[in-house]
């Protein structure tokens, strides 16, 4: 019999790691320079440039000046960068745990079930007692848009998943399912608020970062912090879970603890996003997807860039819809959809050649 | 070494696997066959831990359904009989899936290797989707040898367990294939294989297990387990086995009018 060289030596495989690492420098770079257009756009004409000349001839900002700058633009661009992250996050750990890059919170129902936990928590906060109410006050919608998100994911994975494998079809109907479902639950709801809660929930809906504050910013942080940094520890798992359940288990790893946190990623993630911006949707799909074709789809990378990257083209769309009819503003779902759905359908077309669907 | 005693599994209710006694030695190459349905890919699967079972497993003295999975992946890697991948994986990064930590050392070289064993030396940047099925099904079988590379480590043997590794494969290939698992039994490993070809496993095997029914109706060495009359009785059709010197047996099936 041929004996195997088991221990012999020869050249290098080759290694998509560094276009990725690359990537990330490039990402940064224009997390950067958006962040500088983006604090220097508004309906206010208010020049970063300028006021970074203020500031280092020492003359300081005017008082106009400074409330514009830091508690409208600078909430706003933390808010869009925190938003946008997370949705994209939100997307790549729902495709890599679902294992189908057409998953998305928004397309399949997560978002709305989200949206649903939101609804709930504005109409119901009214019957806290008082005390209880001022207590978690701003946290409430976020939680509520987190534990919304965490049930309808649970459920769709339930559904969708066969003995360790996800059928596409059916994770797709049953988003539509469960969109209606939770659709149909918050105009119930919205049907029994009062005044003051419509107009809650008139605002919310708009799907805009318009009413960013520092406020809504730490409501929703201690959601979306906690994605961003632990998520990395998932890409492994995330990895080998593209084999199937059970491929992934002979691995070594540990197939139910991977799922569970993902879920839980997803939600938290997805929900927060729901819960100060509204429905945002396709940045999830978008921002992934471009980045899978740019340095595949190794979840070590693709997990931080999309970060990076979804900030980046929230951001830039949040600019794109305070500009394009300025002085009023397009809510910015318009403008990602806008830019997302054809993205969609283009994946949709691509697959659906590969036989993939 | 593999123990298993008195095994029975389940699925969806209806009993699949019954009284199934059997054992395997490193450093020898056992087969499993069987006609269709008869239980292999459900027995390979319960051994792998894809499938919980009664009865006692054990693998190197860890019992199968009470270890951890890391601790699993250290010493036993697994082909499944088919793998669709979710996303556009390069054929090295999948190989690479198989690296644990305690090979990340090194990792390019080792991938370069195992895909040079298969015979899809150079084909590390390419898109797996865009291979053929016998192509893939070597990339996994590349992807389950770096998993477990030595055969033998401080902390015993290494397994692999392989569900139909050549059914994909043009006989070339096929024979690559089992030279691979029968080369890793002979330094010391140990190889699990459900296999459709007798005339493959009579070639490789040390020691066959003929399935029927969910159970197993005759195992040991391939002439004892390959003959006329048990064939006959789990295959339901006739094939005469002849024998070549120094190779063990060869089989034919024979179509009625002959």
């Amino acid at each position: 019999m041929v004996a195997l060289p088991w221990h012999k030596t020869s050249p290098q495989e080759d290694d998509r790691s560094v276009g990725a690492a690359q990537t990330t420098r490039t990402l940064l770079g224009l997390l950067v320079v958006v962040s500088i257009l983006s604090l220097g756009t508004g309906a206010a004409g208010l020049s970063v440039f300028d006021a970074a000349r203020d500031l280092v001839s020492g003359e300081g900002l005017s008082v106009r000046d400074r409330v514009i700058l830091m508690d409208i633009r600078l909430p706003r661009l933390a808010m869009g960068l925190m938003i946008g992250a997370a949705l994209a996050l939100s997307g790549a750990l729902m495709q890599g745990l679902f294992r189908n890059p057409l998953a998305d919170p928004g397309i399949v129902g997560v978002g709305a079930g989200a949206g649903l936990g939101a609804v709930l928590a504005i109409v119901l906060a009214g019957l806290l007692p008082t005390g209880l109410a001022v207590l978690i006050g701003a946290h409430l919608v976020p939680v509520a848009a987190f534990l919304g998100g965490w049930a309808s994911t649970l459920l769709l994975y339930r559904v969708a998943t066969r003995g360790g494998q996800t059928s596409v079809a059916t994770m797709l109907l049953a988003g539509i399912a469960l969109g209606a479902l939770a659709g149909a639950l918050t105009g119930m709801l919205v049907y029994m608020a009062d005044d003051r809660q419509l107009r809650d929930l008139t605002f919310w809906n708009m799907g805009s970062l318009a009413g960013a504050s520092w406020s809504k910013l730490a409501a929703s942080l201690p959601l979306i912090l906690p994605v961003l940094l632990l998520s990395p520890l998932l890409a492994r798992g995330l990895n080998a879970l593209a084999l199937g359940e059970a491929q992934a288990a002979h691995l070594g790893i540990h197939v139910e603890t991977v799922k569970r946190l993902a879920i839980l990623g997803v939600a938290a993630a997805a929900g927060a996003a729901v819960a100060v911006a509204g429905g945002i949707g396709f940045v999830g799909i978008v921002v992934p997807h471009l980045l899978r074709l740019a340095t595949g789809p190794d979840h070590r990378y693709l997990l931080p860039n999309a970060a990076l990257l979804g900030a980046s083209l929230l951001v830039g769309a949040d600019m794109v819809a305070r500009v394009i009819v300025s002085p009023a503003e397009l809510p910015i779902g318009i403008v990602t959809a806008t830019m997302g759905a054809p993205v969609f359908l283009w994946i949709l077309l691509k697959r659906r050649g590969l036989g993939g669907l | 070494m593999l123990t298993v005693q008195n095994l029975t599994a389940r699925l969806s209710g209806r009993t699949i696997l019954q009284g199934i006694t059997m054992s395997a030695h490193a450093g020898t190459l056992t087969a499993i066959v069987g006609p269709n349905g008869s239980g292999k890919t459900t027995l390979l699967r319960a051994l792998t831990g894809d499938l919980p079972y009664g009865g006692a497993a054990s693998l190197n003295g860890h019992e199968l359904n009470a270890t951890h999975p890391r601790k699993m992946a250290a010493i036993r890697a697994v082909l499944a009989q088919s793998t669709h991948l979710a996303f556009p994986f390069t054929v090295a990064e999948v190989v690479r899936l198989g690296l644990t930590a305690s090979v990340q050392m090194h990792a390019t070289d080792l991938t370069a290797r195992a895909l040079a064993e298969v015979g899809l030396a150079g084909y590390g940047p390419r898109d797996i989707q865009t291979l053929s099925g016998g192509e893939q099904a070597r990339v996994h079988m590349a992807r389950v040898l770096v998993q477990v590379w030595e055969p033998v480590t401080d902390n015993g043997p290494r397994w692999l367990f392989l569900d139909e590794p050549v059914a994909a494969l043009d006989i070339g290939h096929q024979l690559t294939v089992m030279r691979i698992t029968r080369s890793y039994a002979d330094s010391g490993g140990g190889v699990v294989a459900v296999m459709h070809d007798l005339n493959l496993s009579a070639m490789f095997a040390d020691r066959i297990a003929l399935m029927l029914d969910g159970s197993i109706l005759s195992q040991g060495r391939p002439a004892e387990v390959l003959t006329d009359t048990n064939l006959a009785q789990t295959y339901g059709c006739p094939v005469r086995v002849n024998a070549v010197p120094e190779q063990g047996p060869w089989l034919v099936p024979q179509a009625t009018a002959i």
